[in-house]
């Protein structure tokens, strides 16, 4: 069962590598949005002989040119098809990435006799499949967002070749500490929280490039800008996962302290892991609070959202490798 | 609202070097590790407070002038939204047709009295003015932040009531009758105790640890630890069982398991033939728990202070099959040895300066008062070894030691109670959504044809679906719906 999840493993990041490389192709060849697609139609239109309307790119000025049409003509006929084939091939390669990460987590419990979330591996496991269907959801219910999907493969062929070259760590029981029924309660809410984060920190990184072609800056990184839905779609969006994660986050921690009562005798120690779920939940609140404060400016705020998944970040990684206290399940050597 | 976002930044800011440089309220040897590691920067840093960040007068200024702000911030908003509550939907504006959501030539055949109907079946709150019906949605919202704000009041009331009344105390407890504790501040190794407790209020018990058992797998990773004591002090002695995760419950403190380990059981023989025996507790020094310890006879030899006598130990549960034996191969008793390190001479236990019990007094060794006789030996259960006046030591065997935390935090339940509400009212002002609609007859078209108008008062990207599902309600409301319904509504008062 172990060396099957372990394949699965495998399997899942192959996949969402080949999601990452059809996106990437969606991404470079596609067309999209109102604009491409007038675009499109207006060089359609004039290999049809009707008169063009000049069909001008989102960053103005290109005049379609009159001459070489028809050509153009199929070039984006078949670009089109390509691209959408592209889409269509990375949800499904997602898709599949999703059971064979399911699979992984599955065998993993089933080899272990328990729920997957023993240790640091596990847990990036976790929260990797809970950001994955948080974002398959989302994809499916506002198809815009789709092309998102190249930076959540990135994500996650990054976060989990991490998990499988560094936080590697072979099946264990629990240890006595681990051993309750809030390891379940409290590490299930926090990884559903920091799943739902993840994509978040996705779309709020996405709206600040967005943000910032669409007020005409340009080089990298807002020159993949125009690519991205518009600011209009993207911080909305970024805020609802964000309210949707932070009550679960709270709960998470509450969950934690009450634990934290019975296994160590106090509900708050300031514990490094504590100390940064607290700096976390600070930030997110500063994040809510900066959103639903007129004067702030949404760029502004969407930056705290940044710099919350930082702290979420350095929480999983920096405090479970790097400091010493009571969280000390990483098991990573 | 900018100022508390400042101080929300600040509190997340000062937070860090808590985490980052070690902490006396979490583990004061690390802290001592720090100055023996930076004596030039730790004292500097110790002044600032470095060492205890979540007491310091600046992270309490900081959260002090959060609170502040808040209360600042919420109290005026709890009189408006108190005002609000009890106040009717306000009158439309003049121009329904700037608002976010609009819709002409709305037909209700029932007139206003429908219209108000299908929003009170729908639990807006209306009011019908000649004519014109308004109605305001969602405030539970409002309700929901107002709680959730006072409820992070609750929670610092909470923390600021146990540290008044709670008390904490740490206690290493040697297996067996004789090593029964009572709680009283004298028997504790450590203690902290509340600013507003004395100390003869602690509740009398007195706790015995009968049994200790630790299970570990082959690779040595333990599974599972579960401790035995017999409590007397409330009625008759009972005996009772904990472990890690499942504390003792007592009226009015709470006993944790934290640790365990082995404490050797000592014989020495001295000049005179006299026997005197030692229990030892020795510290895990590993996951293996290879112990390191020290067993004291400062009785020995007839109170002569230069020959009094001491082992430094170095026992492992599991003695590799092979040497050096310096690490345990196993946390478990499979095949115990004690490797003695045997010192006579002066302890320098009359300087009256506290010292460690698990080592020897370096200033004695230094200065040659206090030197090692022999070689180390290894011995078994039931082994023994002779030194070189002849006296000779036995290993009879070891105890199980556990160490305990017992607690009391009377501001606990005010904690979770608070967190509660805090996550209720939070989920209220996220999810929640205030809203308001008008419907305003068409001058001239009778009172059967309105205009109506929606405007959401914080985002709400579903408003639109649901302002047109209203509207459409609106329209097929049935008149004889709307007469029952009004009259049960006259009729309810009276």
């Amino acid at each position: 069962m172990s060396m099957l999840s372990d394949q699965l493993l495998v399997v899942a990041i192959l996949a969402y590598l080949v999601s990452m490389l059809c996106y990437a192709v969606e991404h470079a060849f596609g067309l999209r949005g109102a604009v491409a697609r007038t675009a499109t139609r207006e060089l359609v239109g004039a290999g049809a002989g009707v008169e063009p309307a000049p069909a001008t790119s989102p960053r103005g000025g290109a005049t379609s040119p009159r001459g070489g049409v028809t050509s153009l003509r199929g070039m984006a006929t078949s670009l089109r098809g390509a691209t959408s084939w592209a889409g269509r091939a990375a949800v499904g390669a997602t898709v599949f990435g999703v059971l064979a990460h399911l699979g992984c987590l599955v065998a993993r419990g089933l080899a272990a006799h328990r729920m997957p979330w023993g240790n640091m591996y596990e847990f990036v496991l976790t929260v990797t499949f809970i950001g994955v269907v948080a974002w398959l959801v989302l994809a499916a219910r506002r198809p815009a967002v789709r092309r998102l999907g190249l930076y959540v493969s990135l994500a996650l062929v990054t976060l989990l070749g991490v998990a499988g070259l560094v936080l590697y760590t072979e099946v264990m029981p629990l240890v006595p500490a681990l051993r309750s029924y809030w390891f379940v309660i409290h590490v299930s809410t926090a990884a559903l929280a920091s799943g739902i984060f993840l994509v978040g920190f996705v779309t709020a990184a996405m709206y600040l490039v967005r943000a910032g072609y669409e007020q005409g800056r340009v080089g990298f990184p807002y020159s993949l800008g125009h690519r991205l839905p518009t600011a209009g779609v993207l911080e909305p969006l970024t805020f609802r996962l964000h309210t949707l994660a932070f009550p679960i986050w709270t709960f998470a921690v509450a969950a934690g302290a009450v634990w934290a009562e019975a296994a160590w005798g106090r509900y708050w120690g300031w514990d490094p892991k504590e100390t940064w779920a607290f700096i976390s939940w600070v930030v997110y609140a500063g994040y809510l609070h900066a959103r639903a404060t007129p004067s702030v400016r949404r760029s502004t705020a969407t930056w705290i959202a940044v710099l919350g998944w930082l702290t979420m970040l350095m929480n999983l990684f920096g405090v479970n490798l790097f400091f010493e206290g009571l969280h000390s399940y990483a098991g990573v050597d | 609202m900018r100022t508390a976002l400042v101080l929300l930044f600040l509190l997340a800011v000062a937070a860090i070097p808590g985490s980052l440089l070690p902490q006396r309220g979490v583990n004061v040897e690390r802290v001592a590790g720090y100055f023996a590691a930076h004596p030039d920067l730790a004292p500097v840093l110790d002044r600032l407070w470095a060492f205890d960040v979540f007491a310091s007068p600046w992270f309490s200024a900081i959260y002090v002038l959060l609170f502040v702000s808040l209360a600042g911030c919420v109290v005026p908003r709890l009189r408006d939204h108190v005002r609000a509550l009890r106040a009717v939907p306000p009158d439309a504006p003049r121009r329904l047709d700037r608002l976010p959501q609009h819709a002409d030539g709305v037909v209700v055949a029932g007139g206003p009295d429908a219209v108000a109907a299908a929003l009170r079946q729908r639990r807006w709150r209306v009011a019908v003015r000649g004519g014109t019906v308004a109605g305001e949605k969602g405030y539970l919202k409002e309700t929901g932040n107002l709680l959730f704000h006072l409820a992070l009041v609750g929670v610092l009331l909470g923390v600021a009531l146990g540290s008044w009344y709670g008390w904490h105390a740490n206690r290493l407890l040697v297996a067996g009758p004789d090593g029964t504790f009572c709680n009283t501040v004298q028997q504790y190794d450590d203690y902290g105790l509340g600013a507003r407790v004395d100390p003869g209020e602690l509740p009398r018990f007195c706790l015995e640890l009968a049994d200790f058992q630790a299970s570990y797998l082959d690779s040595g990773q333990p599974v599972r630890y579960a401790a035995t004591a017999v409590v007397s002090g409330f009625g008759p002695a009972s005996v009772r069982h904990f472990s890690v995760n499942d504390p003792l419950r007592l009226p009015g403190a709470s006993v944790y398991l934290l640790g365990h380990g082995y404490a050797p059981v000592l014989r020495y023989t001295d000049r005179a033939g006299r026997a005197q025996t030692t229990v030892a507790p020795f510290l895990p020094a590993d996951a293996s728990l290879t112990s390191e310890g020290v067993a004291a006879f400062p009785d020995a030899n007839g109170g002569d202070r230069t020959a009094q006598v001491a082992f430094e130990g170095l026992y492992l549960p599991t003695v590799p099959d092979s040497p050096p034996f310096v690490r345990s191969a196993y946390p478990a008793e499979r095949a115990p040895g004690l490797m003695l390190f045997p010192y006579r001479g002066d302890l320098g236990l009359d300087a009256g300066i506290p010292q460690s019990v698990y080592q020897l007094d370096r200033g004695q060794l230094a200065a040659g008062r206090l030197a090692q006789v022999g070689e180390p030996e290894l011995l078994r259960v039931g082994g023994s070894m002779t030194l070189d006046d002849g006296t000779r030591v036995e290993f009879l065997g070891t105890r199980q030691w556990v160490t305990l935390s017992i607690r009391h935090d009377p501001g606990q339940p005010v904690v979770l109670a608070s967190v509660a509400l805090l996550l209720v009212g939070l989920m209220a002002s996220l999810f929640g959504r205030r809203r308001r609609v008008w419907f305003r007859p068409v001058s001239g078209a009778g009172p059967a044809v309105f205009t109506a108008a929606g405007l959401p008062r914080s985002d709400y990207l579903g408003f639109t679906d649901e302002f047109s599902r209203l509207v459409a309600a609106v329209r097929t409301q049935r008149p004889a719906e709307t007469r029952q319904l009004s009259q049960a509504q006259q009729r309810g008062p009276r």
